[in-house]
């Protein structure tokens, strides 16, 4: 699993760089976000734009390192792929995340 | 690992992997190459992928939970749908009937769930789900629609 971090002022952009989190993955994309947003921000965004695949175990890993952020810093998801999307749609938990399509303008890395 | 692929006669596949993470992953992108799925629909290849993985992960978990072995997966297209028939040696199902996969309740922050998703997205994404214990064997099979709008 690798996730590729950028800190730009108070907020932290995480890029899964694998194409799957799933039941091979999940405990090591936890153990890996969790070291990362050890770092204060206000906001932590996750891009999913490389993810093709999600399952349930990855789901409740993201899930997992949403509440283990607390209420008053919110993990906020980009750029989720179809396969992953109806994953969070079916399952209603794209009503407890927010999700941008893309990356917002103003935390796409330069170059 | 222990895996074979099969694709005699065209319209079956049949796969043999061992009961670990890595193998249902390994697994999955086999049968998701293979020439019956390849010609779905972009939906119906993510409902496909989805409750294989669900399914294959749960023999993994708790059928194999105890002890190791393998997991047989065969495909066949029928008329309507593609039927999957998943065997194991594992222990059987509790109460010999696969969960009913209650849909997950999204309550306050602190409650929300981190599993239990699996049978839900299952017995959404698939249809005519059947599951009997025969001998020491857990025969699984399902079908996904060909043209499902999930």
């Amino acid at each position: 699993m690798n996730l590729e971090s950028q800190h730009t002022g108070e907020i932290i952009v995480i890029r899964v760089m694998d194409d799957r989190i799933d039941a091979a993955s999940a405990i090591q994309f936890k153990e890996l976000m969790r070291e990362i947003v050890a770092t204060p921000s206000i906001r932590v965004v996750l891009d999913m734009s490389n993810v093709g695949f999600l399952d349930s175990s990855g789901l409740g890993a993201v899930v997992a390192v949403m509440k283990a952020l607390g209420p008053l810093r919110r993990l906020e998801l980009s750029g989720l792929t179809t396969s992953v999307e109806k994953v969070f749609r079916l399952t209603r938990m794209d009503s407890v995340f927010t999700i941008h399509k893309t990356l917002p303008e103003e935390l796409r890395r330069a170059g | 690992m222990a895996q074979q692929l099969s694709f005699t006669p065209p319209d079956q596949a049949r796969i043999v992997i061992s009961a670990t993470m890595l193998d249902v992953r390994a697994g999955l992108a086999c049968l998701m190459a293979c020439p019956l799925v390849q010609g779905l629909s972009e939906d119906c290849l993510s409902t496909t992928e989805i409750v294989l993985a669900e399914a294959l992960n749960n023999v993994v978990e708790h059928a194999y939970a105890r002890f190791e072995g393998e997991i047989e997966v065969e495909l066949r297209r029928d008329s309507d749908q593609l039927r999957f028939h998943i065997k194991d040696k594992g222990l059987p199902m509790p109460g010999a009937e696969p969960p009913a996969g209650y849909p997950p309740e999204v309550g306050s922050f602190d409650d929300l769930p981190e599993g239990g998703f699996g049978w839900f997205l299952i017995r959404t994404l698939s249809r005519d789900l059947e599951y009997r214990r025969e001998g020491d064997l857990n025969l699984l099979s399902f079908g996904v629609c060909l043209d499902n709008a999930a």
